[in-house]
């Protein structure tokens, strides 16, 4: 009933040329996105890795327990030092977001290109 | 739609994730015709599905030889949600989810449910059965909450 969350990761370059890994979600964040979200971030390089972009353009619904992953994610970022932003949320779940404090670990942005700007 | 008398609209749910979808849905639908907009209707949207996967996880603790009960009630200018499980209902509310402990890995980064309903509607209650074998939360949300 779940429609399946997809991950994928490109690897950009910011303006002043840091490397940025942007994780890709599409479909919904629930209970059944672990691999998705927490195994798509856990398998980037930590060495390498310090600036992720979350990329929520092709998400329609998140739940509390997609939050939560979303959250238990932050918690490992910041344990390896690093930073974390996201694009692409709807009105609704930017609200959201903000209402559980999840901005105050994780800058949002509407698009990439302003994420991307702002790194 | 008429809006002098109450509209009744019944689903019953699996006890299975991601069938709250149907219940989102549907609420979603009602709100419209009522004359929701679209940012309260994203908000009632949340706080069903959230309420249903309390029921499904909580209530009927994933017994899928049970289902999950959802009354939509529209009212003149508010529409009221109930939805009902085989649960004996929640004891006490949980504490306000508090994102620096969950960091610091005080608190579970799970259990914002309630909170989100809470924060997402006009009114919230749970209430439990007498029969200690089943229980309800009650969402009420308001059309004209923006003039009031």
């Amino acid at each position: 009933m779940q429609s399946e969350t997809k991950s994928r990761v490109d690897q950009l370059k910011s303006p002043s040329g840091s490397p940025v890994a942007v994780l890709r979600f599409e479909g919904d964040i629930a209970s059944t996105s672990k691999d998705a979200v927490l195994g798509a971030y856990q398998a980037l390089p930590k060495e390498t890795t310090k600036l992720i972009l979350l990329d929520f353009t092709g998400v329609e619904y998140i739940n509390s327990s997609g939050i939560a992953l979303v959250i238990q994610l932050l918690i490992e970022a910041s344990h390896t030092g690093q930073t974390v932003y996201a694009f692409g949320l709807s009105a609704h779940f930017t609200k959201v977001f903000t209402m559980v404090g999840i901005t105050k670990y994780a800058r949002l942005f509407h698009s990439e290109a302003e994420a991307l700007a702002a790194l | 739609m008429s809006e002098s008398k109450s509209t009744t609209v019944e689903v019953r749910l699996p006890t299975r994730l991601g069938y709250e979808k149907v219940a989102m849905s549907t609420a979603a639908s009602v709100a419209k015709l009522m004359g929701f907009p679209e940012d309260r209707v994203e908000d009632l949207k949340t706080a069903v599905a959230e309420a249903c996967i309390n029921a499904i996880e909580h209530g009927n603790r994933l017994n899928e030889k049970l289902s999950v009960g959802v009354v939509l009630q529209a009212g003149a200018d508010s529409l009221e949600v109930k939805v009902l499980d085989d649960g004996t209902g929640i004891r006490r509310q949980p504490a306000k989810p508090d994102i620096d402990r969950k960091m610091h890995g005080e608190e579970d980064p799970r259990g914002m449910g309630m909170f989100l309903i809470q924060a997402l509607v006009d009114e919230a209650e749970w209430v439990a059965g007498r029969d200690g074998a089943s229980s309800y939360v009650r969402l009420l949300i308001k059309l004209d909450k923006e003039a009031e």
